[in-house]
């Protein structure tokens, strides 16, 4: 079952490559059911029997490539497939004026998600590696998908932050590997030790990681690249891309080398997620555009990650337990919310025909199913009850107070706060009656899926519990 | 079907949002039927339950959402008091709503959250641990805010963004008080339980428990609208009048009051409460909240604006009953949750009629309005007799077993709490009343939108304000029944206290 949750995007891949004629929902769609059906397969079977291993043609650790599942990972492999499935749905509807556009954004759509899983499933760090460069590559074409000037320079700029994010995961992974002798986690794991040169390699990685994942203060190239790219290219990037990278980094801090890391230099990265919350909410207070809104909102939500390490390094079994909890929930309810609301945003847009949000009078009643959708997610983006985002923020609040840091709960209640700042000023023009502007009419598909991504964020409010027991199967990367 | 039940009294109003949501606005008659039905639906349920309450049935929907904390409904005595009077008042609210905005636009998202709103409502009245009561708490916060700026006026906006800073805010720090409980005494101590369960857990230091109590108390005392985060309460009057009507009588002021009754009696317990020495400051911040909000509607021009800062003064009346330590303090609060929500809703909707009638909003235009709409002006001289606390109505009960419990729990001061307060009621009531029986017509009406035709005003206007009128008498003259609302709290109240 686990190679074909990398045989079927590269299969599906080349078939809209060669085939660039033949109708694209009769190539996509199946291909999408197929991997959805494929990680539910997966999880059934890690369900019953554990995490399991495969080797990719039979050949054994040190010189073969080893793919690993457990909970976790299936829980990722099967989020990815679900946001895949919607946001392709969408991109379908909503592409059909791109027609240019479409020819190249399935089969980058499809590297994208064979990169994903492969991330997802590696247990070693050169297939991180790769894994993490085809997804920068079919990130950054995605966002230059339009050829427009505003999107290429966007892109050039995601590129130049990616390449130098991946230059420091290699000179990294170089570093361990003349120390180890090898490059699988497990077996780095097990004879890992603080010496320096650990320590600068991890320093590296996680550098050019917190890059790749635009953690404040380096966050820089994300806003315009998120939000200048088209509306199912966003929700993808914000849901699923940028979260690769996180995934990452989290292995290398509690998997990989925990001894190598020191309480403060978590303490540092939590105060980097802190920066990242109160600068981000207030970046997209400011905004008078829609999409970077959304944007700069995704700068912010990926703050609340970065407390993983201060609330899981240094502190009892039970803090760093909760801690990894709301993390990985906090990560589910994010990439529900924030690919709903790109979504929305992106019927929104076409309906209204620019991204300004003090026009969007008249919206709660021309185009209503789609603000509420905005708003369903806005919930779970404000940690509000009921949502996965809230329960995300009870996990984390509960880790906090259990390893006595303050600090970290009372910047989680006022990222809270900012939030609702910024969705409200949404909200508020919304519902002003005069409207000065044509609306154009969208189609419904357009709506069922935002609502449905944004109905998902509620959902996990309610059965949370599925995805943490899931995880326990096999204690992932909890420290 | 016992554990449906709960679910279900819920899952009507959710799911009569869902189908009104996606109506037109034009299909008045499908959603008003719907809204009415699912409101007789839920009255139904609400009785069944009460019934089955009363034969010490169980009624617990429970399933577990985070490691350690369960979701849970569950249906207790004090529960059904709350539930009982928003679903009883939602019927009338509901049809009263009808009547006002049908005919103006955006009806079919009005209805919605309007549903929305009392699903939440009914959540917190179900709620059957701190957690699931916070869950239900913000979202009746998120769905009454698109009824605050319905109208999409600058003015409806502003206090649109003045209620979320206030209940967000006061969201925000109850989720502190939440969490610093759970996170400190376990998430046992957050199930409710008739005399609390904090007594039962050794080991906790006094202290914390006090500081966490005055954290919580914060947090539903900005819904609560105590002094001095009451600023929300008067600036959303600008909403339409069921809106006011929800707002002030049925959902959100009475989620916090009713949030205050949870964690004193069932958290912490009435009895370790006193033992902890927090019932004293609860009783001197609602005594403050009382008198502050009475010389508050005095200066008052506006109809609305003085009945509002009447409700910050009438609900913690509330919470001086339950910080009075002995039954019948307590008896006094409780029925106070009931009877301030009949005779509340009374006052607005009379209020409502006064300005869609006749496009009344200022005190000073109300002369000799009663001879044009003596039915309208009956039920406002009811309510507001009942606010001062005039045998036979409603209020007069409250009253009488607040100040008798008073003197029992040895706070005479509270008593003379009460009678200022009363006499400040009647300093700016009694002037209303003198202008709508006894002053000459001034000339025309401001702006007479409805002409009287068989009717002083439109039925569906009239009737639910009548309606509510004969509640507030009823509940006042039938007080010994053994359905009345007296009878129920106190068969709560006794349950509250050790044996």
């Amino acid at each position: 079952m686990i190679p074909l949750l990398l045989i079927i995007p590269l299969v599906f891949a080349l078939f809209s490559v060669l085939l660039p004629r033949a109708p694209i929902k009769l190539i996509a769609l199946p291909g999408l059911v197929l991997q959805l059906i494929a990680s539910l397969a997966l999880s059934v079977q890690i369900y019953r029997h554990g995490a399991s291993d495969y080797q990719l043609g039979g050949w054994e650790t040190p010189l073969g490539i080893t793919l690993h599942a457990n909970g976790f990972t299936v829980t990722l492999l099967t989020l990815t497939a679900f946001i895949a499935i919607v946001c392709a749905v969408y991109a379908l509807v909503y592409l059909q004026r791109y027609r240019h556009e479409q020819r190249y954004f399935w089969p980058l759509f499809w590297f994208l998600l064979a990169s994903l899983n492969g991330i997802w499933l590696s247990g070693d760090l050169f297939n991180l590696y790769v894994g993490l460069e085809l997804l920068t590559f079919s990130a950054v074409g995605m966002v230059a998908l339009t050829g427009s000037k505003p999107s290429l320079r966007a892109a050039i700029r995601y590129l130049y932050a990616a390449l130098l994010g991946s230059l420091g995961f290699l000179a990294g992974v170089g570093l361990l590997y003349g120390q180890y002798g090898t490059l699988a986690i497990q077996d780095i794991a097990e004879i890992s030790n603080a010496a320096a040169p650990t320590q600068v390699a991890i320093a590296l990685m996680t550098i050019g990681l917190l890059l790749k994942t635009a953690i404040f203060p380096l966050h820089f190239w994300l806003p315009p690249a998120h939000g200048g790219a088209l509306a199912p290219v966003s929700a993808l990037l914000s849901a699923l891309v940028v979260k690769a990278s996180f995934y990452i980094l989290a292995l290398l801090w509690l998997d990989l080398a925990p001894e190598a890391v020191a309480p403060a230099a978590a303490q540092l990265l939590g105060a980097l997620g802190a920066g990242a919350i109160v600068w981000g909410s207030w970046c997209a207070f400011r905004q008078s555009d829609l999409k970077m809104l959304v944007a700069y909102s995704t700068v912010a939500q990926l703050g609340y990650l970065m407390f993983l390490f201060p609330l899981s390094i240094g502190t009892s079994a039970v803090a760093a337990e909760l801690a990894w909890q709301g993390t990985v929930l906090h990560l589910l309810a994010h990439a529900f919310a924030k690919a709903a609301m790109f979504l929305s945003v992106g019927t929104l847009v076409l309906a209204l025909g620019h991204q300004s949000i003090k026009d969007l009078a008249g919206v709660s009643h021309r185009v209503p199913l789609a603000l509420f959708a905005f708003g369903l997610s806005a919930v779970s983006l404000m940690g509000l009850p009921p949502s996965g985002g809230f329960n995300a923020k009870w996990l984390l609040l509960q880790s906090a107070l259990l390893s006595g840091q303050w600090w970290w709960f009372v910047i989680i209640l006022i990222g809270g706060l900012m939030t609702a700042a910024y969705v409200f000023r949404v909200f508020r023009v919304s519902f002003v009656e005069e409207a000065r502007h044509q609306f154009a009419p969208t189609h419904w598909l357009l709506d069922v899926c935002a609502l449905t991504l944004a109905a998902a964020a509620i959902l996990l409010g309610f059965v949370s519990q599925w995805p943490l027991q899931l995880m326990q199967l096999v204690p992932g990367g909890s420290g | 079907m016992n554990e449906l039940l709960p679910v279900a009294v819920i899952g009507t109003s959710l799911l009569a949002a869902i189908v009104i949501f996606l109506l037109p606005d034009a299909q008045q008659r499908v959603r008003s039927t719907l809204n009415i039905g699912a409101a007789l639906v839920k009255i139904a349920l609400v009785a069944w339950m009460t019934i089955g309450i009363y034969q010490q049935e169980l009624f617990e929907t429970r399933f577990t959402i985070l490691p350690g904390i369960d979701f849970v409904l569950r249906a207790d005595s004090l529960s059904m008091l709350f539930a009982g009077l928003s679903s009883l008042l939602w019927l009338f609210t509901t049809l009263y709503a009808i009547g006002y905005l049908e005919g103006s636009p955006h009806r079919s998202r009005f209805f919605g959250f309007f549903s929305l709103c009392v699903a939440s409502t009914m959540g917190i009245s179900l709620a059957g641990n701190l957690f699931t009561f916070l869950i239900f708490f913000e979202m009746l916060t998120l769905s009454t805010y698109p009824l605050v700026v319905h109208r999409g006026t600058e003015a409806s906006l502003r206090a649109g963004r003045t209620y979320l800073r206030y209940t967000l805010t006061g969201g925000a720090v109850l989720l502190l008080g939440v969490a610093l409980l759970y996170g400190y005494a376990g998430p046992a101590v957050g199930e409710f339980a008739e005399t609390g369960t904090l007594r039962e857990v050794a080991g906790l230091d006094t202290s914390v428990l006090i500081a966490i109590f005055a954290v919580l108390i914060l947090g539903v005392g900005v819904k609560a609208a105590f002094v001095p985060f009451h600023g929300w309460l008067p600036v959303a009057m600008v909403a339409p009048a069921p809106v006011s009507a929800l707002l002030h009588a049925v959902a959100v002021v009475k989620a916090g009051a009713f949030g205050i009754i949870r964690i004193v009696y069932n958290v912490y317990g009435i009895e370790f409460s006193a033992q902890l020495g927090v019932l004293l400051p609860l009783a001197v911040l609602a005594a403050v909240t009382i008198i502050w909000g009475s010389l508050q509607a005095l200066r008052q021009v506006e109809l609305k604006k003085r009945l509002a800062f009447s409700t910050v003064s009438q609900v913690s009346y509330i919470a001086l009953g339950v910080a009075l330590f002995g039954p019948i303090g307590s008896i006094g609060g409780l029925v106070h949750l009931l009877h301030q929500g009949i005779m509340k809703v009374t006052l607005f909707f009379a209020a409502g009629n006064y300005a869609e009638t006749l496009g009344i909003h200022r005190i000073d235009e109300l002369d000799g309005v009663g001879k044009r709409m003596p039915g309208t002006s009956l039920a406002f001289t009811v309510g507001a007799l009942g606010m001062i606390g005039l045998p036979p109505t409603a209020g007069f009960i409250s009253k009488w077993y607040l100040g008798i419990g008073a003197l029992e729990a040895g706070m005479a001061w509270a008593l003379g709490v009460l009678v200022l307060s009363s006499a400040l009621n009647a300093a700016y009531f009694l002037p209303i009343l003198y202008r709508l029986w006894f002053k000459p017509v001034r000339g025309a009406w401001p702006d007479e939108k409805i002409l009287a035709g068989r009717f002083e005003t439109d039925p569906w206007l009239l009737l639910p304000t009548l309606a509510t009128m004969v509640f507030t008498i009823a509940a006042g003259l039938l007080a010994a029944h053994a359905w009345s609302p007296l009878s129920w709290a106190i068969l709560v109240s006794v349950r509250e206290y050790l044996p």
